[in-house]
């Protein structure tokens, strides 16, 4: 409980005693690369792969003369849109963007870097972690989107070249019995991860002591506490917005 | 000036500092010496703000740092230079950057003013060549100097160094003791350095605190202190047979 109460003290310091907004500005622009630009490569590829196994399991799984093959698109594109991109793709996001938030916090409180800036008279933790968690907040549900487009590419790539569904099936079943309001959900599921990866993750590492050890420890702790807390949040979602 | 009352500090039920009083002067540089484990860091970080003693109050100028609102709290951390012990360099800046970094942040002044005092600070120091260099790039003696210009761009009243010699080569121990001895006379700011080096305790020790177990034991000039007859001071200054040898 007393590291639950840590975590929320420690929110509260983000919106403290600021700095100048150009310097927030300029942080968040350098964020916003590191977080989410650099995640394009490591998405693309989960997601493309994602979506063609989805599409070759649910048509190997749907062997039935009742059933139209187009299902197999309609399965793929409500999958992706409400659990494999959003939920996936963040997990992924956790692994990468947490352990590389963490070990980077880490490694500046063990340097003394974090020091050097509170001497200053400069609010660390809102210069440092601020600018990494509305970033997350920012790209998240850009690479989501992003994901869920490749994830259905990929799912009519590997349906139509392998033949187990034609492209007039595939492309009527993503477009059958669509919900607009998935997409909603689907966008307010990674804005919400993003803070918890993000959040957590530099909680994880600003508050490291030791040396590379505890760094590597808090860089583990990051990705499994965000993954913990993704899966729990991914419920009360489904739970509240459904 | 600055001037400790009764600082005590404990952690986890241990008392690591003992009720340490002392003032230090202008334009002189101050070391407080002993061995590892003595308080000696702890010391420096509650006078910077980075440890809350449990007691006593900390004075720049007659200002209580722990005693104030939070703008005169933060006014007196803009007064302040710090060397840390690694250099505490940021890596993902160059060297220039790392040095106005705290222009950029604290300050209103113009990019010319930014660019003219930066490269002033890194010609103080000898490394305008290095400015563009990254500081994985760099050597641990640079590293130092940088994190002195760091510390000076702001024109500090007080400088903080902990251990400044830790990991160094003697020439380049030399020179960075050197150098904080002409930044403090120069620029009449009041000096404060960690140190277990005996040559910084006597090339520039003006005045040295001796800290051991939390306690200060002894408090004095460099002419003085191997005229010591407190038994921990003399154990830790001659503890290397060559100086036991030459004491005898």
């Amino acid at each position: 409980m007393s590291v639950i109460g840590k975590y929320f003290i420690f929110l509260g310091t983000l919106f403290g005693k600021g700095e100048k907004l150009s310097v927030y500005w300029r942080r968040l622009m350098e964020e916003c690369v590191g977080i989410g630009v650099s995640s394009i490569f490591i998405v693309a590829i989960v997601s493309t792969f994602i979506g063609a196994v989805s599409c070759i399991q649910t048509a190997y799984n749907l062997v039935s003369p009742i059933i139209p093959i187009s299902t197999v698109a309609l399965i793929v594109r409500d999958m992706e849109i409400l659990e494999l991109a959003p939920t996936i793709t963040c997990i992924v996001l956790a692994g990468k963007v947490g352990s590389n938030i963490a070990s980077e916090l880490g490694t500046m409180r063990i340097t003394e870097q974090i020091d050097a800036l509170e001497v200053m008279g400069i609010n660390s933790s809102s210069y440092l972690v601020l600018p990494k968690v509305i970033a997350a907040m920012f790209t998240f549900p850009m690479l989501v989107i992003f994901s869920a487009f490749l994830g259905i590419m990929g799912g009519y790539l590997a349906g139509t070249l392998t033949g187990v569904i034609t492209e007039r099936d595939y492309l009527y079943g993503i477009r059958d019995s669509f919900v607009p309001y998935n997409i909603f959900f689907m966008c307010v599921k990674p804005f919400v991860f993003g803070f918890l990866i993000a959040s957590i993750s530099s909680f994880k590492g600003f508050f490291t002591s030791g040396g590379a050890l505890e760094v590597g420890k808090a860089s583990t702790q990051a990705v499994t506490n965000s993954c913990i807390s993704i899966l729990i949040a991914d419920y009360l979602l489904a739970q509240l917005l459904l | 000036m600055i001037e400790i009352n009764n600082i005590s500090k404990a952690f986890n039920g241990k008392a690591v500092l003992k009720g340490i009083s002392a003032q230090f002067q202008k334009g002189e540089t101050n070391l407080i010496i002993g061995g590892s484990g003595t308080g000696k860091s702890v010391l420096l970080k509650c006078m910077i703000g980075l440890v809350k003693p449990d007691q006593g109050s900390v004075l720049y100028n007659g200002r209580d740092f722990y005693n104030c609102d939070k703008e005169m709290q933060q006014s007196i951390r803009r007064e302040m230079g710090v060397l840390f012990q690694g250099g505490a360099l940021f890596d993902s800046k160059t060297v220039e950057e790392n040095v106005r970094f705290p222009l950029d942040m604290l300050t209103s002044q113009s990019p010319e003013e930014k660019r003219e005092r930066v490269a002033f600070c890194l010609q103080r120091v000898g490394l305008e060549q290095a400015a563009k260099r990254m500081p994985s790039e760099i050597s641990g003696g640079m590293k130092k100097r940088v994190g002195i210009a760091r510390a000076i761009v702001m024109n500090p009243a007080y400088l903080f160094c902990d251990e400044p010699n830790s990991g160094l080569d003697p020439l380049t121990s030399v020179k960075i003791d050197e150098l904080i001895k002409e930044i403090t006379e120069e620029y009449q700011v009041t000096t404060i350095i960690i140190t277990h080096d005996m040559n910084s305790v006597m090339e520039i020790g003006q005045n040295i605190m001796f800290l051991y177990q939390g306690d200060k034991l002894w408090e004095g000039v460099n002419s003085e202190i191997t005229k010591t007859t407190v038994p921990e001071l003399k154990e830790f200054l001659f503890s290397n047979k060559l100086l036991r040898e030459m004491q005898e």
